[in-house]
């Protein structure tokens, strides 16, 4: 590969060896899906905060194409290729290179990932459990002594939002919102202090007639309304989406704010950081003093810290935060990253569970999915930085 | 003998008939050497100059990389292509031709949307209804990911547009668009219109000047004689 010496060539493949040896042993079955992509579907996925870093090209056909900014998208299409159906439990391991832009000079452009993805298992709680294990006895067997587990959960976020007395329309903005923090919390504060939503004149007023209509008479008197305006409706966004939208910003002219404590139980929430078992403690507390309950979400939390612990994790060094995740949009339930002393800005090793992707790059349904990514130029590294 | 100082100017359009009048009215009258069609000319009344004819995204790329020292280009493109901008260029003088606004539209039937923070929402709703995200038809991909990036809409993904833009929301190929616009006249017709917050940039024609450039001290004066004089005939 690229401005690499001979020797780091070498341990670079010594390590994957080992790497994979114990991705197969723990019955993950090697893969080696497409370096080129087609561009629809990744960026589609992955948004244009790593689109811009991503290397799209067009061919010769006109094709639209990328170069894998990752492998869990081309590892999860891979699946759907072999079971179309998804109906298949599967298990799949890889090491090869992707590729991001970088501003010159700090990290390379092309690295190489080894990792693992599991597809179909329904038993999430103990597919969490196994891929957090995999990786872990991965990193220690290509010899690295010292590192530490850093977790977040996002499911645990959604309870709470389902537990949380609101109207389902600021739920699903809420939901939405949580991958953009600083909106986020400018959206919280606005329902907090019962701030009206912007609006400008005629149309803020034509919304108000549509308060206490259904949706379907509301459409009908957007139509009219656009017709009367002479704006022909144009584009993929359906009248019913327009109409939606505004009989929401009508209900928003009206309603009561949201009441302070609901704000307040979700900014605690999103403050706790603490040791795993801290973490669940803080949060049971939260949802007792503010009367709600979170259901399965806080238990799974605090038996996967339980699993993982009988089997060897240091659960004690590890740390939780309720805002780990935040930036990676397709995870839904838990996310880990493995730090060596301390830098959590280049995690060794990162990943999660998301379910909600296979669906979406044409899966006929929901289907469980959760991996993880060595990064493995750090992982050697980190190696060479403890002998 | 080697040019002292080189300057790249438009060589074709709106641009190219404006700086010409320009140099002009600055008693520096570009003049084409060699035969009529070719790319390379004189300044009339400056030794030492050298004039390429260059088309307006070229000239761009030879302010970056130094090949010439001073350009007239579009502020646009000068901030949609360099990474760096200000090391790599300096801002000599605004011309006052090629003015064009970088706005975001969308279509005027979207009643309910007005402004950046709607995007978002919209986004959102969308990706429930449609299972994929709002397309943004445009040839400005570093602009509108900066200003989408600043606005904190995210929810969206770049298609890339070279021409007739403001066509593909009414098209179905995208669903909002980042064009240039000088009189909205083009937009209008298209049923588009600009978010009250989706002025992204305010641009018009500059003499650049490349950071990279080999600046000697002739090569400077040259610059001083030609930026006074273009600044008072602007």
């Amino acid at each position: 590969m690229a401005a690499e010496s001979a020797r780091k060539f070498e341990a670079l493949e010594a390590q994957a060896a080992t790497l994979l040896d114990v991705f197969r042993r723990g019955g993950y079955e090697q893969v080696a899906p497409s370096i080129i992509q087609p561009a629809d579907v990744l960026l589609d996925q992955i948004g244009e905060a790593i689109r811009g870093r991503t290397y799209v090209f067009t061919d010769l056909s006109g094709e639209e194409l990328c170069l894998r900014p990752d492998l869990t998208v081309p590892v999860s299409r891979l699946y759907l290729e072999r079971h179309p159906r998804a109906d298949a439990a599967a298990r799949y391991c890889y090491n090869g290179p992707a590729f991001r832009f970088q501003p010159k000079g700090t990290h390379p452009r092309e690295f190489r990932q080894a990792g693992i993805e599991c597809f179909g298992v329904a038993d999430r709680d103990s597919a969490d459990a196994e891929v957090v294990l995999l990786v872990a006895d991965a990193v220690k067997s290509a010899g690295l002594k010292r590192f530490r587990f850093r977790f977040g959960d996002i499911a645990l976020f959604y309870a709470l939002l389902d537990a949380l007395a609101l109207p389902e329309r600021w739920r699903l903005k809420l939901r939405h919102y949580f991958w953009r923090p600083p909106a986020f919390h400018a959206l919280l504060s606005r329902l907090a202090k019962g701030e009206a939503p912007y609006s400008d004149g005629p149309v803020a007023a034509f919304a108000a007639t549509l308060a206490d209509k259904g949706q379907a008479r509301a459409e009908e008197l957007v139509a009219n309304y656009l017709e009367a305006n002479d704006l022909p409706l144009s584009g993929n966004r359906t009248l019913g989406e327009i109409a939606e939208r505004l009989r929401d910003h009508a209900a928003d002219l009206r309603a009561e704010p949201l009441p302070r404590e609901v704000a307040t139980v979700i900014d605690y929430y999103l403050a706790v950081e603490a040791s795993p078992h801290e973490s669940v403690d803080r949060i049971a507390m939260i949802a007792k003093g503010a009367g709600i309950d979170l259901g399965p979400a806080l238990y799974v939390l605090s038996r996967r810290f339980d699993l993982l612990q009988a089997r060897g994790v240091d659960i004690g060094a590890a740390s939780f935060a309720t805002e780990f995740g935040r930036d990676l949009e397709y995870y839904s339930g838990l996310v880990f990253q493995i730090e060596n002393a301390g830098d959590r800005t280049s995690p060794i090793a990162g990943g999660g569970r998301y379910d909600g992707l296979l669906r979406s790059v044409g899966a006929p349904h929901e289907v469980p999915a959760v991996g993880s990514a060595i990064h493995t130029e750090r992982l050697l590294a980190a190696i060479e930085g403890e002998s | 003998m080697a040019a002292t100082l080189t300057i790249a100017v438009p060589s074709k359009g709106r641009l190219k008939d404006n700086a010409d009048s320009l140099f002009e009215r600055a008693g520096l009258a570009l003049r084409k050497t060699g035969h009529e069609r070719g790319y390379s000319g004189v300044m009339q009344g400056l030794d030492g100059v050298e004039v390429a004819f260059l088309s307006a995204a070229e000239i761009v790329h030879q302010l970056e990389s130094g090949r010439v020292h001073m350009g007239v280009t579009g502020e646009d493109l000068i901030r949609e292509t360099l990474p760096d901008v200000e090391t790599s260029v300096e801002f000599l003088a605004p011309l006052g031709f090629g003015r064009a606004d970088v706005v975001v539209a969308v279509p005027d039937c979207w009643i309910e949307v007005a402004r950046m923070a709607d995007l978002e929402d919209v986004a959102a709703q969308f990706a429930r209804a449609h299972g994929r995200r709002l397309r943004v038809a445009t040839k400005y991909l570093n602009l509108t990911r900066r200003f989408f990036a600043k606005a904190g809409v995210a929810g969206y993904r770049i298609v890339e547009s070279v021409g007739a833009t403001e066509g593909t929301p009414a098209a179905g190929t995208s669903e909002l668009i980042v064009d240039i616009t000088t009189t909205g006249t083009t937009l209008k017709a298209n049923h588009l219109k600009v978010l009250e917050d989706g002025l992204i940039l305010k641009s018009q024609a500059h003499l650049f000047a490349a950071g990279g450039a080999d600046w000697t001290e002739d090569a400077r004066g040259l610059r001083g004689t030609i930026l006074d004089r273009i600044s008072k005939a602007v």
